[in-house]
């Protein structure tokens, strides 16, 4: 219930603020100078924390050890993404995720090993925003959260539901709970570093590349990899 | 011997007829193994500045400059003049194949699968899809769009995992001008260039 109220308080917010966007800027973005102010605390947030202890983490541990750890996470989504596969009626693709659960959980010693990607079975990319948005939802405004960066009304939303999906966060020891949390935030944020030197690379503005490229990102994952072309391909310039 | 003329010239005009319709995946194919050869090879290179000059001359013949550049700028290409307009390709271009490189040096260690190209015989605008496979999470698709010109296949567009190398930039562009003007636009392409010039010769992280 408490959810709810806080789904409509942002809801209310957003036709708020969306009365007073700016002219020209992208319509998917009324809201952007909140979300600017908010990107801009996230990248110091980085700065300051993430990045350092992700650095540190690179720096004691040996690649191979930081592959089994990824794994072993992947391998705990992979349930939740079967289940989403479900919601999205495609029985095949969740029936595979299940097999890597299966597999992996098992051959490969608790997930640290990813044996079914040897065996054929392909990782999915899937949560309960996919979902909605297979559904035909609308992404809505796009949102940068605290902390967790990048997101949309309807993401953002969504994440609440994932994270009753979400196998470490239904632990129920408290010690062990927050110490895969932890890792799971380091071992994901140094994952995160090609990307960053590609956006340090490529963006002129930080924040309308991060944007841009994050929508289209999620419109082709929604799509799995096939989106419909948008209306602004065909209205080029001959 | 006439004979012998002709069959040479029946020969030159095969390769040349060759090099123009080479199809567009076995063009996608051979620059992705072009490309990740010279990063394979110079993954230690003392000057990361070479090897995107190496991928310039290796990629650039098969981009169509100006079309891509067309594409990010939106209804703003018409209005620029011809002097900025190719400004604006030639400082594009150096920042499109950094950040094309950048991306494809992250996967330099992996398998990349281009995929048998699916279109009619006499499509002129296609889609070459390819598959980064990456252990442990899902594989990355790389998606190059082709259009067919009188010089044969051009790419005019490269999607990452369903982003675009250039229309992403069509927000940035649009702000740039609409505040600083087309010069402004010109002007911060090109300290953005140098900026990474100077960071690429400084040190490579």
């Amino acid at each position: 219930m408490a959810i709810l109220a806080r789904l409509a308080a942002v809801a209310a917010l957003v036709t708020a603020v969306a009365g007073c966007a700016s002219p020209g800027g992208n319509p998917a973005d009324p809201l952007e100078p909140l979300n600017r102010a908010m990107f801009g605390f996230n990248e110091k947030v980085d700065n300051a924390v993430l990045k350092p202890v992700a650095q540190g983490y690179r720096a004691v541990t040996p690649q191979m050890v930081r592959t089994g750890v990824t794994n072993f996470f992947s391998n705990l989504e992979d349930l939740w993404i079967s289940a989403n596969n479900l919601m999205q009626g495609k029985a095949e693709w969740a029936l595979g995720d299940l097999l890597r659960f299966t597999f992996n959980s098992s051959f490969g010693l608790l997930g640290v090993i990813d044996v079914a990607s040897d065996m054929g079975l392909e990782k999915h990319n899937e949560d309960f925003g996919q979902t909605l948005g297979r559904w035909g939802v609308g992404s809505g405004a796009y949102l940068v959260l605290p902390l967790l960066g990048p997101s949309t009304v309807r993401d953002g939303a969504a994440r609440v539901v994932d994270w009753q999906g979400d196998v470490v966060s239904n632990l129920s020891n408290v010690p062990t709970r927050n110490t895969l949390y932890a890792t799971r935030v380091v071992s994901d944020r140094s994952n995160l570093f090609d990307a960053t030197s590609l956006l340090d690379e490529a963006a002129l503005d930080k924040y309308t590349f991060v944007r841009d490229s994050w929508l289209q990102r999620r419109r082709s994952l929604v799509y799995d990899g096939s989106p419909p072309r948008e209306p602004s391909d065909s209205d080029e310039p001959k | 011997m006439k004979k012998i003329l002709s069959t040479l010239a029946l020969i030159a005009l095969a390769s040349t007829a060759l090099a123009q319709d080479a199809t567009p995946d076995a063009l996608v194919k051979s620059i992705t193994h072009d490309v990740l050869a010279v990063l394979r090879q110079n993954a230690n290179a003392q000057d990361p500045k070479q090897i995107a000059n190496i991928i310039e001359t290796k990629v650039l013949p098969h981009f169509e400059l100006t079309r891509m550049t067309q594409l990010a700028m939106g209804r703003n290409w018409r209005a620029a003049s011809p002097e900025q307009q190719k400004a604006l390709t030639a400082e594009f271009m150096t920042l499109l194949v950094r950040t094309y490189s950048t991306a494809l040096a992250s996967y330099r260690d992996q398998v990349i699968d281009v995929k048998p190209l699916r279109a009619a015989p006499n499509a002129t605008d296609v889609t070459v899809k390819s598959d980064v496979k990456r252990p442990g999470s899902q594989p990355i698709a790389i998606d190059y769009d082709l259009g067919k010109t009188s010089a044969g296949w051009k790419v005019y567009d490269v999607k990452v995992g369903g982003v675009s190398l250039v229309t992403t930039y069509r927000e940035t562009f649009a702000n740039e001008v609409r505040e600083n003007g087309i010069d402004g636009l010109i002007k911060s392409l090109s300290t953005k260039n140098r900026q990474s010039d100077a960071r690429f010769g400084a040190s490579k992280t």
